[in-house]
């Protein structure tokens, strides 16, 4: 526990949080403290509720939490509204990005950027400075200009879902960026073009927690802490090599040691 | 549902109290008749709009038409009892013996209130290039770029000016789409309309702007009852575009139009409408009663006529602007977005009458429902013996914010030709929390969401409207959804 005296350094800390879907306990006393400057990575079987962790930091209505708190910079995440996250610095990528039909992809990422913009006392971006910028990212995602135009992840394909989900991440720039099997369903070139996506954004004031079942995604995108997630707490941490071990070895080598 | 939305929820409740923003009243003299509909009225009005004989006998001819026929209940509207004889049939603002000339000679207070409702007559006709015919209460009060108009040999007037200045068209075209007789409202209308706007263009003429009418109730207790009557010679094209507001008022008000268009051969008329008049407050008290026939002949080969509609307010909307395909070859489009909110009803839809062979006809229709609202959807495909190889295409898509709305539809089809091939699709949808939070988890608000959403969802209409109609069209979609969210 930290001195209630000294101000929380931590970007985000996570205490002993449990929390509820449809009445049922999915997080049961998960803590989590992710430093500045790192790259957490969270593994886990199916269905251990690695998806509700990331949706309860976000805000996701029908989430309840029931015990525990969260301090994202030092303030109390769980009391802000989705949008007042978001515009705090919180982005979430999404392991399904929803399709919005007749919302042009763009627009939507301006209106987010602007959103987030005014909260800071920013002026908004105009239209010609939003296109330079998002083309700017789009080149380093491989995104072809059609996407400009279309509706919101409308028709993509998941690869393609996935990358725009890097997208939004470049021209919002989070602080904290939970990035939910991000490379699920990516080839092997869509693959290291979005790591590289997510480490031009790496700053020592930056973090980013990965969610993923590859330890190939941690080849490129080398994490400073490895977390295994069973049963909706965390059982064991390591560095980077516990990856390598989980590959080899499987979750039933690490829920025997936690059990 | 989380503390979270509960919280949204409630700030954007709270946006509610900003409600209608045209509801506004113009204290300004005019010149009422006193409530009542009989002969003597009708006769009234015709000579104070110094009308030959043969528009006298038509009035009176629908008048007496009228008073034998009985009001209509078959739509799905809960419509609160109109009494005929304590509404005022004709309210003038008082002015000089003939009316406004020019610009300069229209009553400051008018154009003030025009300025008020985002139509400055001089600089919005200007600037935008849109030719503005301005309709308050039940005459029109000034029709701007007259003299480039009349260079292209585009007749653009109010209409009873038109009954002056181009009897033998009037005469010809007048009821030839909408007769006197065609339904209860219509009737009444015939009965006793008071001005609206007359379009001619004359034959391969491309008219140079879009043409507009504003419509405007301001008196108490009167109706509203203009009639429009736009014909495209052939080979024109034409873009027409109408607005509506009103006062907000605890007393229902009854609009009762009638808009008809003619297109001869390869002519193409676009009608577009943003419909805003005062929906009533969010108990269900006031409120626009908005019945209106509007119909479209396509009478030439290859002619075309589309109908884009944006209905945001009104207490009660009954409107079902229809073609009529007789010319071979021939084109009719319907794109709607109906929202209701509060306790706003619509029952709207089109018609699509197919006689000629080969016409075509596309259906696109988006409901948008909130509060306690209630949409309706009716249409009617009809295809005739004659409409050898027609086609028809319908999309019916309906959107429901919150558990207390309703959204029904009713699509009749009826085919007589074989050959005719007629889709039908439909969807009704929530507006879905996966969206919706999506937007949120990228800082967007949830009223900006809800408003991005659904303008996704009627983006097939809006691309349907003029540029500067498009914008207009997203505000008010905006402002009348406000506090929908649940
Ligand atoms: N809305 C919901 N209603 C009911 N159960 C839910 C809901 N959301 C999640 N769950 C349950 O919570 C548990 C954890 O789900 P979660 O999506 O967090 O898993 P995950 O670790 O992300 O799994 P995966 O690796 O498959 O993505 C699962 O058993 C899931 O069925
Ligand atoms: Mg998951």
């Amino acid at each position: 526990m930290e001195n209630m005296k000294n101000p929380d350094t931590a970007l985000l800390r996570i205490e002993n949080l449990h929390a509820k879907v449809a009445g049922k306990e999915i997080l049961n006393g998960l803590s989590l403290t992710v430093e500045r400057g790192e790259v957490h990575a969270i593994m886990g079987p199916n269905g251990s509720g690695k998806s509700t962790l990331a949706s309860v930091l976000a805000g996701r209505p029908g989430y309840e939490v029931t015990q525990g708190r969260v301090s994202f910079e030092g303030r109390d995440l769980l009391s802000l509204p989705p949008e007042e996250r978001a515009r705090a610095g919180l982005f979430l990528g999404f392991q399904y990005p929803v399709e919005i039909p007749g919302v042009n992809n763009v627009y939507l990422l301006k209106a987010a950027l602007n959103a987030q913009r005014k909260t800071r006392g920013l002026p908004e971006v105009d239209a010609f400075e939003f296109l330079t910028l998002v083309r700017e990212k789009m080149k380093l995602m491989r995104m072809e200009d059609s996407f400009l135009s279309r509706g919101v992840n409308e028709g993509f394909s998941g690869g393609e879902k996935k990358r725009n989900e890097i997208l939004q991440m470049l021209v919002l720039e989070p602080q904290l960026a939970i990035l939910d099997e991000t490379d699920s369903g990516l080839d092997i070139d869509a693959l290291k073009i979005v790591a590289a996506g997510v480490n031009s954004l790496r700053s020592p004031e930056r973090a980013c927690v990965l969610v993923t079942h590859y330890q190939r995604l941690l080849d490129y995108i080398v994490p400073d802490q490895v977390h295994v997630l069973i049963r909706g707490r965390i059982v064991k941490s390591g560095d980077k090599s516990l990856a390598l071990e989980l590959e080899r070895r499987g979750y039933d080598w690490v829920a025997g040691a936690a059990a | 549902m989380s503390e979270e939305t509960r919280q949204t929820q409630a700030e954007l409740e709270s946006l509610l109290a900003r409600g209608y923003q045209h509801g506004f009243v113009t204290e300004i003299e005019s010149d009422t008749v006193p409530p009542g509909l009989d002969e003597d009225v009708v006769r009234l009005i015709s000579r104070k709009k110094g009308e030959p004989a043969f528009l006298t006998e038509w009035r009176l001819k629908a008048l007496r038409h009228f008073f034998t026929m009985a009001e209509p209940h078959w739509a799905h509207l809960k419509i609160a009892p109109i009494d005929y004889q304590s509404i005022s049939y004709y309210s003038a603002p008082k002015t000089k013996k003939d009316g406004p000339k020019s610009l300069e000679e229209v009553d400051p207070k008018l154009l003030a209130t025009y300025e008020k409702l985002g139509v400055p007559l001089h600089e919005r006709a200007r600037l935008a290039g849109v030719a503005v015919d301005a309709v308050f209460d039940s005459v029109s009060v000034a029709t701007t770029f007259k003299e480039k108009l009349a260079a292209a040999g585009v007749v653009f007037c109010p209409f009873s000016e038109a009954v002056r200045s181009h009897p033998e068209l009037i005469e010809q075209y007048l009821g030839s789409v909408v007769p006197y007789t065609d339904n209860y409202f219509a009737t009444l209308n015939s009965a006793v309309f008071s001005d609206g706007s007359f379009v001619y263009i004359p034959k391969g003429v491309r008219c140079p702007m879009e043409l507009s009418t504003y419509f405007r109730i301001n008196a108490l207790n009167t109706g509203q009852f203009e009639r429009t009557l736009i014909i495209a010679d052939a080979g024109s094209y034409v873009s027409y575009l109408e607005g509506c507001s009103a006062p907000q008022r605890d007393e229902n008000q009854l609009h009762a139009a009638v808009v008809e268009l003619v297109a001869l051969d390869d002519a193409y008329i676009k009608y577009s409408t943003v419909q805003n008049w005062y929906p009533g407050d969010a108990d269900g008290k006031g409120g626009i009663y908005n019945f209106v026939t509007k119909r479209g002949e396509c009478r030439g080969r290859n002619s075309r006529i589309s109908w884009t509609q944006v209905e945001t307010g009104s207490a009660i909307t009954w409107k079902y602007p229809s073609c009529v395909l007789k010319g071979d070859g021939s084109i009719g489009e319907f794109y709607s977005v109906a929202t209701v909110n509060n306790h706003q009803q619509a029952d709207t839809g089109t018609k699509m009458i197919h006689v000629g062979r080969d016409t075509r006809s596309t259906i696109v229709s988006k409901g948008i429902s909130a509060g306690h609202g209630q949409n309706t959807y009716r249409g009617l495909v009809r295809m005739l013996p004659s409409a050898q190889a027609a086609r028809n295409f319908t999309q019916c898509d309906s959107l429901l914010m919150g558990g207390k709305c309703g959204a029904h539809t009713f699509p009749y089809v009826e085919v007589k030709n074989e050959t005719a091939t007629v889709e039908h699709e439909a969807s009704t949808s929530k507006i879905s929390e996966d969206q919706l939070f999506y937007c949120l988890a990228r800082g967007i608000g949830a009223e900006d969401a809800v408003n991005m959403i659904v303008s996704g969802f009627c983006k097939s209409v809006f691309k349907e409207l003029p540029m500067e109609f498009a914008v207009e069209a997203q505000n008010l979609l905006a402002v009348s959804l406000e506090g929908a969210v649940g």
